[in-house]
């Protein structure tokens, strides 16, 4: 680790200041990636703003007949959620999948979508569900706001302040986890809503991406079968020492199939 | 004292302190005006370095000093060594390179340390490091063992990075065999790559007293005094009477604490050249991933010949072994003397023959990591065996029950230079089989199926040569020291008893085993017994903890200091009870005149010996008595596991539904401890078979460096064992009848895993098993039926 500021702002203004005001500033929420990467000396700002004091960016709430999950909101808050159960239970099925007790105690939703790693699972969750991601500045609808590989549609001097998830008729989460690191090899939410059935895909690609083939099929048939005539491109696909393209291709539909089966 | 002396299920006296922070680990010493070192290390597996600039590195705030191999050198530091001569067929030593404790121009794996930076603070001494500028000039570089005959040399004179070629058995024999049989069942594998992991990584201070020129170095050593033995003999890092090495608790060795490392000889020496300030270092787990030798890595082609009823005619091995770069401590004798004289397992198989080449390759250097030759013997044997069944139809526990060696046969002298005390191997593997319902395995394939589900059924009979070693043995086949073990009983004036141990406990629980073994045979109370170990000033030499030797050597010289201090006892008592010595009886901890109510206890008759007052004419006041031993041959447990899992066909996912153990251990001194040892042996077993492999790329970068990459076990991935340790059959070697149960899960779990696999999806997939090799498996399996 190299040294560095360190700020608590209690309020939201306070950090888009902070942030601002400092070139190299970073900000810092649950940290599960973020101290581990400073830790090994890959990061050296000069400045850490961490969020954990902000009360408004912490919490979950009913709005408008879906949830809205503050930035800041652990894991395993979401995981434990009586208002996710009931409204989005999908959602709450994926916070308990993330990483372990610990990271689920620490992690955040906005910290992990903010790092956009492409094996996270949250992204999954936020593009299947049609989520909106509300920041420091704007609303971005999920499918604009991961761009690419830990690439967001963030300015520099933005902060995640909530997501809204409008809720699902059916929805569900499907997960191949890498036995080493428990990150998706293939993550595959599934969620039938009113605006049609939406598939999307982590872990296999080099960002969320929503499997327009799967999404096809199972608006002709919302069924596990439905999945089995499918076929998905292993182009593009990530390839490595734990899962070749062809191996990812394969498990997006099990994991497809296994999502539909679960959402019923 | 039976409640807590041999076979009780003691909880462990150590636990307490290491469950509530109290245990005192390498990294929790800080020295008066302590410094701390970073190592500066190759980022290429193998380059010529052309430049470094101190200057870089000295100009940062806190630096103190920056060390190079040329340093090093200049001071007269030696080589590391490898202490385990083997040699060629061709009756050539092994050709063993030299090892500098800092690179000298040219680096050989990712990690080879280059420089030492020391600075005020730890944080300074990174600042430092990180600005060291060295100029590297890239080779090309080999880390496959397939391709190290032919690959750019790792050392230059050493001709196709051939280590030693070397040979054990009868190969006329083999051939002739093989001539006659009525079947030959062949198998080509690979042993992964393992990174040992303790949980503790390595940590080392090195310090230096002007005035009395004495160095003292804390470390995380699994035998302190094969660490002084070395550094003073060869590294000439210090005197060995001026060296002073102390391992604390440590936090697991698996091996990979035996070995004399670059780091600690560094540290040591450093101390001296920055006028004697102390010298820490401990590593950051991305270090240990590089730098903590690792284990296993052979590829293998074995043959078994077979007459038409399945009976084993006769085994031919031949084995490529990666050392990788440079030979660690006892890195040649691990494919060799602890791999090929196992391969007579449990069975009797007439004649045997293996051929093993060693090679340098640009990688970690690879020594014994729990288990160190036997799994991969063991492994061999069980895999070719069931592949034998397979092919010939015959019932997987039948061929093996065929080929056992009987329990009339003991003393049985195999083709492969050991000599089998006792066994009954028939007894383990019916137990395990009627534990594991052998029988039952059918119905519950059947209904795993109408899940959508592959099951199958695993068995291994493994064999260990344990309790490392006898030493004229090992010193005829190559050792450079001998391998006894040695314990001091120091009994004080009010009766409480230290026991002083050569060997070394890293999570064992010797605190507790030694206790009772003591509170047992001297009849003292448990809790007055303490147990003393792991400091080169304090504790009798020894040669430390490894192979499963603790116990059987370690034990058994703890056992004859105790007759030593009961004879002794004997005398007095005879002289306080006006009794002939010859009419005293010693049992739970009293002396007494045969036949009468006359009595003392061992108490009283200790605290006579310290305190005289009446004394037989001739004995030495004091109760305190050493002994040595040297086992005259090794232990040999044995015993079969049974393992059940199922494949979730459509993702390749291995779940591992029962694994039961039953293993020969002979007599169980703590069943409790014996079981825990087994459990983690079994999670080390099981992690090789379907979790853990080190991965290099083609340039030599280890691609499984942190445990994002690298799959430990975890205890979600592993079922609830069931353990026994009986029938047991006990040892002569030991006045315990002990054997030694380090080791076992480790080596025995691996076959199991993988054969109940084969037996789910039709076809042996290489280890580890992960998901996609395994669905790739199921995908081109022809899904012969598995012989029942």
């Amino acid at each position: 680790m190299y040294n560095f500021a360190y700020h608590r702002p209690r309020t939201l203004a306070e950090a888009t200041q902070l942030l601002a005001a400092n070139e190299d500033a970073k900000l810092l929420a649950g940290g599960q990636t973020f101290i581990p990467t400073l830790k090994q000396r890959l990061a050296q700002p000069s400045d850490l703003v961490d969020l954990s004091a902000i009360a408004e960016l912490r919490g979950i709430r009913e709005e408008g007949g879906g949830l809205t999950i503050g930035a800041t909101t652990p894991h395993a808050e979401v995981a434990a959620s009586e208002v996710v159960r009931r409204v989005v239970p999908a959602l709450a099925d994926l916070a308990e999948t993330i990483g372990d007790t610990q990271v689920r105690n620490l992690g955040t939703l906005g910290g992990s979508i903010s790092n956009n790693d492409p094996a996270a699972d949250y992204p999954a969750g936020l593009v299947g569900l049609g989520a909106t991601v509300r920041t420091s500045k704007r609303e971005i609808a999920a499918e604009d706001f991961f761009t690419g590989m830990f690439e967001t549609a963030l300015a520099e001097d933005e902060i995640v302040t909530a997501v809204h998830f409008p809720k699902p008729e059916k929805a569900a989460y499907a997960k191949f986890p890498n036995p080493a690191s428990r990150y998706a090899i293939v993550g595959v939410f599934v969620a039938r809503t009113a605006g049609g059935v939406r598939v999307a895909v982590t872990g296999a690609g080099p960002c969320v991406f929503r499997a327009r083939e799967l999404e096809n099929a199972l608006s002709a048939d919302f069924a596990p079968e439905a999945v089995e005539g499918v076929s998905v491109s292993a182009d593009g696909l990530n390839e490595d020492i734990h899962a070749s393209a062809e191996y990812r291709a394969h498990l997006i539909k099990v994991m497809a199939k296994r999502a539909v089966a679960a959402a019923g | 004292m039976a409640e807590k002396g041999i076979g009780a299920a003691v909880p462990r006296k150590e636990d307490h302190r290491f469950v509530t922070g109290h245990g005192r680990y390498t990294d929790d010493i800080n020295l008066p005006n302590q410094t701390h070192a970073v190592f500066v290390r190759s980022p290429h597996a193998h380059a010529r370095i052309t430049r470094i600039d101190k200057e870089s590195a000295l100009a940062v705030p806190g630096v103190i000093a920056v060390f190079t191999g040329a340093d090093a050198q200049a001071d007269g530091l030696g080589s590391l060594i490898c202490g385990w001569m083997v040699r060629s067929r061709d009756g050539s030593d092994m050709k063993a390179a030299p090892h500098p404790v800092l690179a000298v121009d040219r680096v050989r794996y990712v990690g080879d340390p280059v420089a030492v930076v020391i600075a005020e603070t730890l944080q300074q001494a990174r600042d430092g490091a990180e600005a060291l500028e060295v100029e590297y000039e890239e080779l090309p570089a080999v880390t496959s063992v397939d391709r190290a005959h032919d690959g750019p040399l790792v050392h230059d004179d050493v001709p196709n990075n051939l280590i030693y070629d070397w040979e054990l058995g009868d190969a006329a024999a083999v051939d002739a065999a093989f001539a006659k049989a009525a079947r030959v069942v062949t198998q080509e594998h690979v042993q992964n790559r393992l990174v040992p992991n303790a949980l503790e990584p390595r940590a080392a201070i090195g310090s230096y007293d002007a005035g009395s020129e004495e160095f003292t170095l804390y470390l995380t050593s699994q035998n302190p005094h094969v660490h002084r033995l070395v550094m003073s003999a060869f590294v000439a890092v210090a005197p060995e009477h001026k060296l002073r090495v102390v391992a604390p608790d440590v936090g697991g060795g698996f091996g990979s604490k035996i070995f004399i490392y670059n780091e600690e000889c560094v540290v040591t020496w450093a101390s001296r050249k920055i006028g004697g300030r102390p010298v820490k270092w401990r590593e950051e787990r991305s270090e240990a991933f590089l730098c903590d030798c690792h284990g296993r890595d052979h590829v293998t082609k074995a043959e078994l010949a077979l007459d038409a009823e399945g009976n084993f005619l006769a085994l031919r091995v031949t084995t490529k072994a990666n050392l990788g770069a440079y030979m660690s401590t006892f890195s040649s004798a691990v494919p060799t003397y602890l791999y090929a004289t196992l391969l007579a397992g449990q069975y009797r198989t007439p004649a045997i023959y293996a051929n093993v080449r060693a090679y340098y390759t640009n990688t970690t250097p690879v020594d014994a990591y729990r288990g160190a030759g036997r799994p991969e013997a063991s492994f061999l044997l069980e895999t070719l065996i069931d592949k034998a069944a397979r092919e010939m139809g015959i019932d997987r526990a039948e061929i093996r029950r065929r080929n056992f060696i009987p329990k009339d046969a003991f003393p049985y002298q195999t083709p492969v230079a050991l000599t089998y005390d006792t066994g009954d191997y028939e007894a383990t593997l019916d137990r395990a089989l009627e534990l594991a319902d052998y029988k039952g395995f059918p119905a519950r394939k059947a209904e795993a199926e109408r899940r959508g589900k592959l099951r199958g059924i695993g068995i291994s009979c493994y064999i260990e040569a344990c309790g490392i070693a006898p030493s004229q043995v090992a010193i005829s086949l190559g050792a450079g020291v001998g391998l006894w073990e040695s314990a001091r009983i120091r009994c004080t004036h009010t009766g409480k008893v230290q026991v002083l141990t050569g060997a070394h406990s890293h999570g064992q629980g010797h605190e507790t085993t030694f206790s009772q073994l003591v509170a047992e045979k001297l009849g003292v109370p448990y809790e007055d017994v303490e147990v003393i170990h792991g400091d080169t000033a304090s504790t009798p030499i020894g040669m430390g903890t490894y192979g499963s030797r603790s116990l059987a050597v370690g034990g058994e010289a703890i056992m004859r200091a105790c007759d030593k201090i009961i004879a002794k006892g004997a005398k007095i008592a005879a002289h306080l009870l006006e009794a002939s010595e010859a009419d005293i009886e010693f049992e739970a901890g009293v002396f007494r005149v045969k036949g009468t109510d006359k009595q003392k206890t061992i108490q009283e008759v200790i605290f006579t010996a310290y305190v005289p007052a009446s004394y037989p004419e001739g004995v030495e006041p004091g109760m305190d008595e050493s002994a040595f031993f040297d086992p005259p041959n090794f232990t040999y447990p044995a015993g079969t596991y049974v393992c059940e899992v199922e494949v979730d066909p459509e993702t390749g996912t291995v779940s591992i539904e029962t694994f039961v153990a039953v293993d020969d251990f002979g007599r169980v001194i703590n069943p409790m401890v014996v079981e825990g040892q087994v459990h983690g042996g079994l999670a080390q077993g099981i992690g090789q078979a379907l979790l853990e492999g080190a991965v290099y790329d083609d340039s030599g970068q280890l691609l499984t460096g942190s445990y994002m990459d690298y799959c430990m076990p975890r205890a979600d991935d592993l079922p609830s064992f069931e353990v026994h340790t009986s029938p047991g059959t006990p040892t002569a070697t030991n006045s315990m009848g002990v054997k030694g149960c380090g080791e076992a899960g480790a080596i025995g779990a691996p076959a199991a895993v993988i054969n109940a696999l084969t037996d789910a999806i039709g076809q042996r997939v290489e280890m580890p098993a992960t998901p996609e090799r395994v669905w790739r498996a199921i995908r081109t399996s022809s899904m012969p039926q598995a012989a029942e």
